[in-house]
C-alpha cells in the first residue's frame, strides 16, 4: 500500500515519463539496474519506475550516512523500500572532510548488514585511509551486497559512487565489476534519469517540480574474461549512448 | 466571497448539452474513419484523431466538473493546469543551477499566491503581482546566487513563464469576479464562453487544415497552421459565436467580434508556443494528454485570449 503510494508520489513529484529500450523480460530475472546519479531523488524514481512485480524483488543500495539519518529516512529506507544499507562514511570521519565529499567516494565500501560485522570493517580500513579502492573492506562491501541479493533480488546501485554536481557522467567506481566477478550471470540494465539534476540538485532540500525522464537501456552482461577497466567503460558508455538518443 | 452561483443554471446546461452532442458527433465521425482509412498515413490520422477526441471526452467531464461546483472548482482546475504548464514551460527552458531559488518562488510562491488572489476577488494585487512584484524581486533574488551567464536571458524566461503559464491562465478563473448586470449565466457563463470559443476554434483550424490545408503561414514554426485551416477555422468559430450570443451578455454582432477576438489572439498565442517549442526542438511540452501533448499544448490558445477578453468585459460591461 504505502509502497504503491509513494511509487506514485515519486513519479509526480519528478513528473516522470519512462521509456523501455527493451523489456524487461522475464520480470522475475535477477539483474543489476545501474544508473547516472545526480539526486537524492534518484534511486526512488527508478525504484518507483519499475513494473510492480520487477518492483517487489528490487532493492536500492543506499548509503548510510545520507538515508540512516532522521527517523523518516530510516522508515522509508529500511521497511518501504528495503534498501541494502552501506557504510561510506568512514574515511571522512578520519581525514576530516565532510562526510558527503570525501565519504561518498566509496562506491560500495562497506556494508552495514546483519550478516557481517561492522566494527571490525571500519578497523581495518582504519589502518588504511588513503587506500581508496579495493581494500578489504570495499570488497567486503560486495560480498555483502551479493549475499543480500542471494539467488531472486535485484538491486538499484549508482557506480559513479556520488552524486555528480552538475550532471556530467563521473567515473565509474569498480563495486560494479567486482559484483560482476561474483556473480557473473547478473544482467546490467542502464537507466539514464533526464533533468533530475534541475529538480533536485546536490546541495538543494526542497525540489522544484520540473519533468524528467527515466530511460531503461538493453541489458548487458559481463563477457568472459573481460577486464575491469574496459567492462567499466563500456557499462558507463551504454550511459552515454541512453543519454544522447 | 461567495462566487457559487444557484444550479441548475439553463445557459450552461444548454452550452454543456451541445457541447456533448459534438461530441457524440465526433467520436461517430472517427469510429466511421476509423473502419475507411486504408493508408499507413491515413490510419496513423485517424488514430490520432480518435486519441484527440478519447481525451476531449476525459476534458469536458474535468471542466464540466469544475463549473457545476461553481467558482472554487474553477479555480482550483486553473491552478492545476498553470502549475503543470508551467512545469512543462520550465523544463524546457534552460535554466542554470544557480536558479533554483528562483524557480523555486515561482512555483510554490507566485503561482499559489496568483490565484489565492483570484480567489479572494483581490484585484488591485492580481493584476500587478506578477507583472510588478515577480518582476522587481526574481532579478535580485538571481543576482545574489551569484551566476552572471546569460543573466538577463534566464531571468527573462522565469518572468517570461510566469506571465504565461500563471499571469495569463489566472485570468479565465479571473472572469468569476465580473458582474455584468442583467446577465443570466453567472460568472462562470463568461469563462464557459470563452473557454468553448477558444478551444472550438483550435478543432476547427485543425479540422479545415487537415482537409484543405496547403499554403502554411509560418513554415519555419508550424507546418500545421495554414490559412486554409486559420480562415475557414475563424470563419466558423466566429459565426457559431454569434450565433451563441443568448449565452452572452452580449449581442450578437459584439457576440461575433468576442469571437474573432478569441480567435485571433488564441492564434497568435498558439504560434508564439510554437516557435518556442521549435527553438527548443521538441514537438510537445508534455505528454499528459494523449493526442494533444501536454497541458501547454492544449491551453496555448487560451493564455493570450483570457486577459484581452476579460479587459474588453470588464471596460465595456461591467459597471
Amino acid at each position: 500500500m504505502i509502497e504503491r503510494a509513494l511509487a506514485r508520489l515519486a513519479r509526480i513529484i519528478a513528473g516522470a515519463s519512462v521509456r523501455y529500450s527493451a523489456p524487461l523480460d522475464p520480470p522475475g530475472r535477477q539483474r543489476v539496474y545501474f544508473g547516472n546519479h545526480t539526486s537524492h531523488l534518484d534511486f526512488i524514481l527508478i525504484w518507483s519506475a519499475l513494473p510492480a512485480e520487477v518492483r517487489a524483488h528490487t532493492r536500492p543500495v543506499a548509503g548510510a550516512d545520507y538515508w540512516m539519518r532522521g527517523r523518516v529516512r530510516r522508515y522509508l529506507a529500511t521497511r518501504v523500500f528495503h534498501a541494502v544499507v552501506i557504510e561510506r562514511a568512514v574515511q571522512g570521519a578520519l581525514t576530516g572532510h565532510s562526510r558527503e565529499e570525501s565519504g561518498s567516494r566509496h562506491v560500495l565500501s562497506h556494508v552495514r548488514d546483519d550478516t557481517m560485522d561492522l566494527s571490525h570493517v571500519r578497523d581495518d580500513t582504519m589502518d588504511l585511509p588513503h587506500v581508496r579502492d579495493d581494500t578489504r573492506g570495499a570488497m567486503g562491501t560486495v560480498h555483502a551486497i551479493a549475499r543480500a541479493m542471494g539467488e531472486e533480488t535485484s538491486i538499484i546501485v549508482f557506480p559513479e559512487g556520488t552524486r555528480s554536481p552538475d550532471g556530467a557522467l563521473l567515473p565509474f567506481r569498480s563495486g560494479l565489476y567486482h559484483l560482476c566477478q561474483l556473480k557473473p550471470e547478473l544482467e546490467l540494465v542502464p537507466v539514464y534519469l533526464d533533468n533530475m539534476t534541475r529538480i533536485l540538485p546536490k546541495g538543494e532540500v526542497l525540489p522544484v517540480p520540473l519533468l524528467s525522464r527515466v530511460t531503461f537501456g538493453a541489458p548487458q552482461r559481463m563477457e568472459p574474461g573481460e577486464e575491469k577497466r574496459a567492462f567499466l567503460t563500456r557499462m558507463r558508455d551504454t550511459l552515454v549512448a541512453l543519454r544522447e538518443g | 466571497m461567495d462566487i457559487a452561483i444557484p444550479l441548475p443554471n439553463p445557459i450552461l446546461a444548454r452550452l454543456m448539452m451541445g457541447v456533448v452532442v459534438l461530441l457524440i458527433l465526433g467520436t461517430i465521425v472517427g469510429a466511421i474513419l476509423a473502419r475507411r482509412a486504408t493508408s499507413e498515413t491515413a490510419k496513423a490520422t485517424v488514430a490520432n484523431l480518435n486519441a484527440r477526441i478519447r481525451a476531449w471526452w476525459v476534458m469536458v467531464a474535468v471542466f464540466a466538473i469544475a463549473v457545476a461546483t461553481g467558482g472554487v472548482g474553477s479555480i482550483i482546475l486553473f491552478a492545476a493546469m498553470s502549475f503543470l504548464a508551467l512545469r512543462e514551460f520550465m523544463t524546457l527552458t534552460p535554466t542554470s543551477r544557480a536558479d533554483h531559488g528562483v524557480l523555486f518562488w515561482a512555483f510554490f510562491i507566485f503561482a499559489p499566491i496568483q490565484y489565492v488572489l483570484v480567489w479572494m476577488q483581490w484585484y488591485g494585487l492580481f493584476a500587478i503581482l506578477i507583472p510588478v512584484y515577480a518582476f522587481v524581486t526574481i532579478p535580485g533574488r538571481m543576482a545574489l546566487s551569484g551566476d552572471t551567464t546569460r543573466f538577463l536571458e534566464r531571468t527573462a524566461t522565469v518572468q517570461w513563464g510566469l506571465l504565461a503559464c500563471v499571469y495569463c491562465m489566472s485570468y479565465a478563473p479571473a472572469l468569476l469576479m465580473l458582474v455584468v448586470p442583467d446577465y443570466a449565466g453567472g460568472r462562470t457563463g463568461l469563462l464557459f464562453y470563452l473557454v468553448l470559443i477558444a478551444q472550438l476554434n483550435d478543432v476547427l483550424q485543425y479540422t479545415f487544415g487537415k482537409l484543405f490545408g496547403k499554403r502554411p503561414i509560418a513554415p519555419t514554426v508550424s507546418p500545421n497552421k495554414t490559412w486554409e485551416g486559420f480562415i475557414g477555422g475563424t470563419v466558423t468559430t466566429v459565426a457559431i459565436g454569434s450565433a451563441l450570443w443568448w449565452a452572452t451578455p452580449f449581442t450578437p454582432l459584439v457576440a461575433g467580434l468576442m469571437s474573432l477576438v478569441i480567435t485571433i489572439m488564441g492564434f497568435a498565442g498558439g504560434l508564439t508556443m510554437s516557435a518556442i517549442k521549435r527553438d527548443r526542438g521538441v514537438k510537445d511540452y508534455g505528454t499528459l494528454i494523449e493526442g494533444h501533448g501536454g497541458v501547454l499544448d492544449r491551453v496555448d490558445s487560451l493564455l493570450f485570449a483570457a486577459p484581452v477578453y476579460f479587459h474588453l468585459i470588464r471596460f465595456f460591461y461591467v459597471p
